[in-house]
C-alpha cells in the first residue's frame, strides 16, 4: 500500500468545496485548458463519471483559472472541475505532466497513476474501475480516439510559479525576518532607506530568490557560516544567500562567497580592523582552481573590472554581508578617511593558464585541482606599472620593482606590508624570453631595485616621514649608508597572473598593516559539497 | 505587496513604512493643534479647504495643552478612537 496522496479542499467552478479524500474511491485528473491532450481526455473522463459516478468520486483540478470554465463548457462536464489556479495542489502532488490521472483508494492511497493519453492505459483503467465497482463498463468509442498523445508540462512547473510554491512549501527553512513592503513604497527606495545598500541599487531578496540562491550550496540554511565583526552578527547560510541575492549573485557563486566570508572572518584576516581603519582597507579576493571557469569568472581581459557578473557580485556580496550582518557601515565602525572603490567590490580569478608559475593556491599548499579563495587586505590599487619598452627579463622585472615604490610612500622602505602584484601576460612573455624566470627571482629583483641607503629615509624638509632626525643622528653616517629594500621580506610580495594578451601593463594592490595586529592573507578551500 | 527577507542581524527594527494610499478622501480627519502660535490659523484654513474639497469628510479638532510636552495619553486615545487620519501642525 502506498502513502496516501496529500489531502486537499478546493472550490469547484460552481462554487462548492470538494475535499479529498472523501471516504470512497476516487479518480483525480489534473488538467489545463490549453493542453490538447487534456481536451482529448476530457470526454473520456466525463464518460467515466456517467458510468461510475455514483460509486466513484471524479475530481478534476484545473490549472487554468478563468479558462477552466471554457474547458468544462466545451466538454459539457458534469463532475466538479476544481480551481487549482495557484497550482498548490499540483505542486503538493508533485505531478509533471497533464493530464495526470490518479485512481485512488478510499483512504487516499494510490491504486494507479499515469500521464498523457495512451489509449490502452485509459481503456484498461476503465475496465479495472468497472470490475472493482461491479458496474458495466463506460460506453466509449475507443477506436475514435488517438492511440497515443503526449501530455503537456504541468503549469506549476513554470519557473515563476514553481519558485513561489517552493518558497511557500519551504517557508520553514527560512527564518529571517520577513519585511512586507507596502504598495505605496518603492522596493528599491525602501531598501536604500533601510540602509541595506552599499550605495548602488539592490536586487530585492524575496523568499523565492533566496531559496533559489540556497540551491547553490549544500550548506543548510541555518548553518552558521561565520560570526561577522564588528557587531559579531551571525551569518547563517540564509543570511549569506539574502545578501548574495541583493548583490546580484547567481546560486553557483555561493560556495565561493561562503569560503571568502569564512576567510575574512578569521582572526588572522581581522575584518574588524580592515573595516574600521581610517586608512581605508578592503578585502581583495583572488579565486584559483576549476571553479573559476565553472562559474564564468573573468581572469583575462579586464579581469580587475568591470563587466563580469561573478567577479563583480561575489566581491560586492561579501561587502554587503560585512555591512548588513556585521554592522560595519561607513560613519559607524567603518571610519575610512577617504574610502576606496574596492569597498564596493574587488574579486578576480588568476589566469593560471597564462602563468608559467605555480598558481597562488598551489604556492600556498593546495592541490592544483582544488578551488580556493585567497583574501588580502588592501588599501590601494590596482596601481598600474607601465613598461612598454623593456625587452630584457631583468629590465621588466626592474620596472615592476620600481612600480612598487609607491606602496605607502616612495620614501618608506623595509615595510612589513603586503603587496599583491598582478603580472600581465605580455610582461610574463618578456620575463620568460630568455628561459624560465622564477617568482623567487622576480621577488629578489624587486627587492634589489628598490634598495636605497637608509639616509634617504631620514625626515627632511621635503618630507617629514621616515626616520626621525634625532634617531638618524644616533644611528650615525655609517649605519645610514646601509641599504634597505622596499619590503621587510620577500614573503610580503604576492604574485599572480591575470589579464589579456595585449598590453604591457601590470598592476599592484598596496597592503594595509600586515601581521598579527593588522591583517594576514588567508586562503580557504572552496567546499563544493 | 512585496515580501523581502531581512539581510541584517535583525538587532534594529525595520523603519516604519508609508500607509497604503486609497486614492480617495473619506472618513474622519483629525487636526491637532499643538498650541504653537498661529498653528490654529493654519489648521483653520486647512479645515476650510478640506470641507470645500471633500464635503463628505468629517473633520475633528484636537488641541494639546502645551507644545512643550508630549501629548497626554487621554488625548492620544481620543484621537485614535475618533479619526482615521491625523494632521498635526508642528511648528510656527
Amino acid at each position: 500500500m502506498t502513502e496516501p496522496k496529500p489531502g486537499f479542499s478546493l472550490k469547484s467552478l460552481a462554487g462548492g468545496t470538494h475535499a479529498f479524500p472523501a471516504g470512497g474511491p476516487s479518480l483525480v485528473v489534473f488538467v489545463k485548458e490549453d493542453c490538447e491532450t487534456c481536451n482529448t481526455a476530457a470526454p473520456v473522463i466525463e464518460a467515466f463519471h456517467r458510468a461510475y459516478g455514483e460509486k466513484l468520486q471524479v475530481l478534476m483540478p484545473s490549472q487554468s483559472g478563468e479558462a477552466s470554465a471554457l474547458f468544462a463548457a466545451r466538454h459539457s462536464l458534469t463532475f466538479p472541475v476544481l480551481d487549482d489556479t495557484g497550482c498548490k495542489t499540483s505542486f503538493d502532488w508533485d505531478i509533471e505532466i497533464v493530464p495526470s490521472v490518479f485512481w485512488l483508494n478510499p483512504d487516499g492511497s494510490l491504486q494507479q497513476h499515469f500521464e498523457g493519453f495512451v489509449r490502452a492505459e485509459w481503456q484498461a483503467l476503465s475496465a479495472e474501475i468497472a470490475a472493482s465497482l461491479s458496474l458495466p463498463q463506460a460506453q466509449i468509442d475507443w477506436d475514435a480516439l488517438p492511440a497515443w498523445r503526449p501530455g503537456c508540462g504541468s503549469r506549476h512547473l513554470y519557473p515563476e510559479i514553481f519558485a513561489r510554491l517552493s518558497a511557500e512549501a519551504n517557508g520553514e527553512l527560512l527564518r529571517a525576518r520577513r519585511i512586507e513592503i507596502g504598495e505605496a513604497d518603492d522596493v528599491a527606495e525602501f531598501m536604500f532607506d533601510q540602509g541595506f545598500s552599499d550605495g548602488l541599487p539592490l536586487v530585492p531578496p524575496t523568499p523565492e530568490r533566496v531559496l533559489r540562491m540556497l540551491g547553490g550550496t549544500h550548506r543548510a540554511p541555518q548553518d552558521l557560516i561565520a560570526v561577522v565583526p564588528p557587531n559579531m552578527g551571525e551569518a547563517t547560510t540564509e543570511k549569506v544567500a539574502i545578501n548574495a541575492v541583493m548583490a546580484g549573485c547567481k546560486p553557483e557563486y555561493m560556495p565561493v562567497l561562503i569560503a571568502a566570508l569564512e576567510a575574512v572572518c578569521t582572526d588572522a584576516f581581522n575584518i574588524h580592523g580592515v573595516t574600521a581603519t581610517t586608512m581605508g582597507a578592503a578585502p581583495v579576493i583572488v579565486v584559483n582552481g576549476p571553479i573559476r571557469d565553472r562559474i564564468g569568472m573573468n581572469k583575462g581581459l579586464g579581469a580587475l573590472g568591470s563587466g563580469n557578473r561573478a567577479n563583480a557580485t561575489i566581491g560586492r556580496a561579501l561587502r554587503l554581508i560585512v555591512g548588513n550582518v556585521g554592522g560595519g557601515k561607513p560613519g559607524g565602525v567603518e571610519r575610512s578617511t577617504l574610502g576606496n572603490p574596492m569597498k564596493y567590490t574587488m574579486c578576480f580569478a588568476e589566469n593560471e593558464e597564462r602563468s608559467p608559475w605555480p598558481p597562488l593556491h598551489v604556492e600556498r599548499g593546495f592541490n592544483k585541482d582544488d578551488s580556493v579563495v585567497t583574501v588580502f587586505a588592501m588599501t590601494g590599487g590596482p596601481v598600474h606599472i607601465v613598461d612598454q619598452e623593456s625587452r630584457e627579463p631583468r629590465q621588466v622585472a626592474g620596472s615592476i620593482g620600481l612600480g612598487l615604490e609607491g606602496v605607502f610612500l616612495p620614501k618608506l622602505r623595509n615595510l612589513p606590508v603586503d603587496a599583491l602584484l598582478v603580472v600581465c601576460p605580455e610582461h610574463i612573455d618578456t620575463l620568460m624570453s630568455q628561459g624560465h624566470y622564477t617568482k623567487a627571482e622576480l621577488r629578489a629583483r624587486i627587492q634589489e631595485v628598490t634598495s636605497r641607503p637608509l639616509s634617504e629615509m631620514v625626515a627632511s624638509d621635503t618630507s617629514g616621514a621616515g626616520i626621525p632626525k634625532a634617531t638618524a643622528e644616533k644611528m650615525g653616517a655609517e649605519k645610514l649608508r646601509a641599504s634597505a629594500p622596499k619590503f621587510a621580506g620577500e614573503e610580503y610580495i604576492h604574485i599572480v597572473v591575470a589579464g589579456s594578451d595585449a598590453g604591457k601593463f601590470s598592476s599592484a594592490f598596496h597592503g594595509w598593516a600586515t601581521g598579527e595586529i593588522g591583517s594576514q592573507s588567508v586562503s580557504r578551500k572552496i567546499d563544493l559539497g | 505587496m512585496t515580501t523581502i527577507l531581512d539581510p541584517t542581524d535583525e538587532r534594529k527594527p525595520v523603519a516604519r513604512q508609508i500607509t497604503a494610499r486609497s486614492g480617495t478622501l473619506s472618513g474622519t480627519i483629525g487636526l491637532l493643534d499643538i498650541r504653537k502660535p498661529r498653528g490654529n490659523v493654519l489648521l483653520d484654513e486647512l479645515e476650510r479647504q478640506i470641507r470645500a474639497a471633500a464635503p463628505d469628510v468629517t473633520v475633528k479638532r484636537f488641541t494639546k495643552p502645551t507644545f512643550t510636552k508630549p501629548c497626554p495619553d487621554d488625548i492620544r486615545r481620543d484621537i485614535a478612537a475618533q479619526v482615521d487620519y491625523l494632521v498635526e501642525a508642528l511648528a510656527d
